[in-house]
């Protein structure tokens, strides 16, 4: 191909050009949903409101998972026993961010990472493991140095009255 | 999986089209579909006439404000009064069309079979990240406000934490790309940048910054697959499809460990058993990892057991995997180089193998002589991984 | 040629739901539910004896871009080769079908849900996917006028007249009264449906199927595996499926025929190694609206051409008829389910064909056909030939 062809189809426009185009139809998904959380997630959101967090056992391969799940997906039988787990663990991974949800720079960098719990059940150095996607409230030089990588942290929770029973019930986790 | 020696019948690459990848098109997603199929056929010397079934492959609906987004793009793709169908893994997409059209023809159902896939993210208003902010979680991750980078760069954060590579060392695949994409004539992000122009460029979540990521695009690709025997009807160096391997892993993403895509090692895996490959950073000669950020690439080859965990980066610095290296990858200039657009990259790398395979890559053919090559697509929040393995 | 000769049979199927809302269980959760169910009847460990999953699903019916994410924990599909087809469930077995005769995969599951209750805006979701240049700045009311427009051309071609059309939705939505999934039967007279306003002309409100929520999953495998896993595999002889054309190129469809449901017969027969009629003992078949069940009955030849009305009229297509049609009441009592209706159209024959159909079951069949649409506005139609 490429040694006969040195232009292929396709025209560039511009953003101006774009916008100005005849013909140019604007139009805006009105898509709504309800998403029903089903009655494990349901619990542990209610968990998080009363400022625990609660992560679900399978019968049959022993692992606790937080977030809880209804069935285990390594073994495709459902879950049976809800344990509370310990709300300490440590930092994964962690970036920091200086961009929103729709690509505008943001006024102060946020610092978002996933931290491993200190769930019991899961081997040292194991693939998997029981932990949270959450924001972070360390210093973002620790991140850049790698400090943060490892580091041991604990959830802080939102006051009592704020929460509400959301994943945002925690408002980061801390360094111990 | 098993290997089927009772399978005469192969299946093979005859043609392949692209159009240029652009920042935004003109063409509507229906007449970038089209362009990019006509030229797959003229390549191939057929018409539509001649094509029993049709595949289509692109991501995300929300991107051209479209449901039912393969219906509409059906006439484009030459789906009049054919079977069509259209098959998803989000960014996996490109390299599992092709991995879908084997097994319409190797069932014996279809013999020649149009792959096409497109994608116009330019649409979408603001800016077509936004659209991003839908595919995860409703409940555990969406309130958070996350952006997709963010995850990304979590991975990054981890690999380089885990594996000891720096930013500096990671950018030198961007590099490499950059500049392999000027001979690439869909090429949309191609350009002679050097590390330093990476560490500068804009930070957008640490540690990804602009050049280390891979732009919005709109484009499209096509191949045309057939049996063998039609195959050298129609060619004298068909393409052979000798494996496919494709795996899907949980959608809990921050329960795993980050450094390794387990499920792009399975997906190889898959791919290499059916091609009888048993090692294959020896006997592959040629790859395109699917590399929407600098560091995916590292991940990708690692994954597809190109070079051992945590040493890819080191490999990086040899020029081990330039165009005149020991094992070149990404040799068209990949995601960061010619555009991404979601779905039709992975096809774009596909084709670039086809090409590469056939010795009609022009100035981007690689120096070495090349017999089987590998290319992978990822997708979703760290989940698919789409591998084939060809070779001539 | 050994193993394209092997046939492909369903060997266990499950379902969850067939209810108008399912507000107490998540999605995942009802998919869980209904492959669990399935591999359970096949006798099956999803993590060790299934080679690939298949998922059918649509972005704009989830709610979440990237549907796929979200699929494989619930089927078993975790870590495994698994994918998602953006089509109906009757796509998906194609698929499977498929899979399995490249002799590379012996145990395939489909699984495809819809949860309609979930979806606030429904009508919004299916104006989206009309043509955004020439359609949708029409400014109508109810994109479904589609619909109206192929009844009326198909009324005028055929001679079939309104009181047939409304016929069918008496046939069926009586049906389903004995059919546990069928939560919008009724009984019905004639006259309650002619009297009724039309919804979409020319039909009631009477002869558009609702939206029900539901989770079906399906487990297909090659012969040498069906004939081990169970002792009444229903064998898939032949599926099709195909597209007349796109949603922004309407031009191409011929109003009043459903050029897609005749092609992919063709394509089924074709290889079920037969030509023409195939010759079954009863069909569930597309029926969401109306006047889709009788089109699709003659463009899969089941019947002559235009004979459709007349053979319902002679109540040819009643339970206890010649050629009873969509026994189980069809999506007019069960509801549609979004892309999963296909694989609710092939659960009831699967059940007519393995004795399981309860009170609704018919006597003596062995051979079932299974036609589905995907919906206004595509034209794009499955077709599945089913025998035991």
């Amino acid at each position: 191909m490429s040694s006969k062809i040195n232009k292929l189809p396709g025209i560039k426009l511009k953003e101006n050009e774009m916008y100005s185009l005849i013909g140019l139809v604007e139009d805006m998904p009105q898509a709504k949903y309800d998403f029903a959380a089903g009655t494990t997630i349901s619990k542990f959101l209610q968990g998080l409101k009363e400022g625990k967090i609660l992560g679900r056992k399978c019968p049959k391969c022993g692992r606790i998972f937080v977030p809880p799940r209804s069935y285990c997906e390594w073994c495709h039988v459902a879950t049976n026993e809800w344990v509370e787990v310990p709300q300490t663990g440590e930092i994964h991974t962690a970036v920091i961010t200086y961009i929103s949800t729709k690509r505008e720079k943001i006024e102060k960098p946020e610092v978002v990472g996933t931290i491993k719990l200190d769930v019991p059940g899961y081997r040292d150095g194991e693939y998997e493991f029981a932990g949270l996607f959450h924001k972070i409230c360390v210093d973002p030089q620790d991140v850049i140095s790698g400090k943060a990588i490892g580091m041991k942290v604990k959830v802080k929770w939102k006051p009592k009255e704020e929460r509400t029973g959301s994943i945002l019930d925690i408002e980061c986790f801390e360094p111990l | 999986m098993r290997s089927n020696i009772f399978m005469k019948d192969r299946v093979a690459i005859v043609g392949a089209g692209l159009t240029t990848f652009m920042r935004r098109a003109l063409e509507t997603p229906r007449e970038l579909a089209w362009e990019a199929a006509k030229m797959a056929l003229d390549s191939a010397g057929l018409t539509l006439k001649d094509i029993d079934c049709v595949v289509i492959g692109s991501a995300p609906d929300t991107f051209d404000g479209m449901h039912f987004k393969g219906e509409y793009l059906a006439d484009g793709s030459g789906a009049i009064n054919k079977p069509m169908t259209r098959v998803y893994v989000g960014g996996g997409t490109g390299v599992f069309v092709p991995e879908s059209a084997y097994w319409h023809i190797a069932s014996g159902v279809c013999k020649k079979v149009l792959v096409i896939a497109e994608e116009k993210m330019s649409p979408a208003h603001p800016h077509p990240q936004y659209v991003f902010k839908y595919i995860w979680d409703p409940i555990i991750e969406r309130p958070l406000g996350p952006n997709l980078i963010w995850i990304f760069a979590m991975e990054m954060r981890r690999y380089m934490a885990k594996c000891g590579a720096k930013k500096e060392d990671i950018a030198l695949v961007s590099v490499k790309n950059k500049r392999n994409a000027l001979d690439h004539p869909a090429a949309l992000t191609a350009a002679n940048i050097t590390v330093d122009d990476v560490l500068k460029s804009e930070t957008l979540v640490w540690p990804v910054n602009l050049l280390d990521v891979s732009p919005v695009t709109d484009g499209a690709a096509a191949l045309v697959m057939t049996s063998e025997n039609v195959a050298r009807e129609i060619t004298d160096t068909p393409v052979w499809v000798d494996g496919i391997g494709f795996t899907l892993e949980n959608q809990h993403w921050y329960n795993r460990e980050l450094a390794f895509p387990r499920y792009l090692n399975h997906a190889a895996r898959m791919a290499y058993k059916m091609a009888g490959i048993e090692r294959p950073w020896k006997e592959i000669d040629v790859a395109e990892p699917y590399d929407p950020f600098d560091y995916k690439e590292l991940h990708h080859i690692e994954g597809l057991m190109l070079a051992r965990p945590c040493e890819a980066w080191k490999l990086v610095k040899e020029g081990y995997f330039n165009r005149d290296g020991e094992l070149p990858t990404s040799p068209s200039g990949g995601l960061l180089g010619v555009g991404n657009p979601i779905a039709a990259a992975g096809t774009m790398k596909v084709a670039e193998l086809f090409w590469q395979l056939r010795y009609e890559a022009g100035k981007r053919q690689v120096k070495k002589p090349v017999h089987k090559a590998v290319a992978n697509a990822w997708g979703d929040l760290m989940q698919a991984g789409t591998v084939i393995v060809l070779s001539n | 040629m050994g193993v394209l000769m092997s046939r492909v049979g369903i060997v266990g199927a499950g379902w969850y739901g067939f209810k108008p809302t399912t507000i107490d269980i998540s999605f995942q959760d009802m998919m869980f539910e209904s492959s669990a169910r399935a591999y359970s009847s096949a006798k099956i460990d999803p993590r060790y004896d299934v080679d690939a999953f298949v998922d059918c699903q649509e972005d704009m019916w989830e709610g979440i871009a990237i549907a796929d994410e979200f699929a494989p924990e619930p089927i078993g599909g975790a870590l495994r080769p698994t994918f998602t087809v953006a089509g109906d469930g009757l796509e998906g077995i194609a698929h499977a079908y498929m899979l399995i005769k490249t002799g590379h995969f012996n145990v395939v599951s489909v699984e495809s849900h819809g949860k309609p209750s979930e979806i606030k805006t429904l009508q919004d979701i299916y104006r989206f996917a009309l043509d955004p240049l020439h359609v949708r700045p029409l400014d109508y009311v109810n994109p479904l006028f589609y619909a109206g427009l192929d009844a009326v051309a198909y009324m005028k071609r055929t001679g079939a007249k309104r009181e047939h059309l409304a016929m069918v939705a008496v046939k069926n939505k009586n049906n389903g009264l004995s059919n546990e999934r069928a939560s919008f039967s009724t009984k019905l007279d004639l006259d309650y449906v002619l009297s009724s306003n039309y919804s979409i002309y020319p039909m009631t409100n009477y002869e558009i199927a609702p939206f029900s929520d539901a989770s079906i999953t399906f487990v297909l495998a090659n012969e040498e595996y069906a004939k081990k896993l169970t002792d009444n595999p229903v064998w898939i002889d032949g599926i099709g499926y195909s597209t007349e054309t796109g949603t922004g190129a309407t031009e191409w469809h011929e109003w009043g025929k459903m050029k897609s449901f005749r092609n992919a017969a063709i394509m089924a027969y074709k290889l079920a190694n037969l030509n023409g009629n195939p010759q079954v003992d009863f069909a569930e078949v597309e029926d969401r609206f109306s006047f889709m069940e009788l089109l699709a009955l003659e463009e899969t030849m089941l019947v002559k051409e235009s004979e459709a009305h007349k053979m319902l009229e002679k109540g040819d297509f009643n339970r206890d008829g010649y050629l009873p049609i969509n026994p189980s009441g069809g999506s007019l009592s069960m509801g549609i389910q979004l892309e999963a209706t296909g694989l609710s159209r092939l659960l009831e024959a699967y059940l007519q064909l393995t004795g399981k159909a309860g009170n609704h079951q018919l006597k003596n069949v062995r051979r079932g056909l299974v036609a589905s649409w995907r919906g206004v506005p595509t034209y794009t139609s499955m077709v599945a030939l089913l025998s035991v």
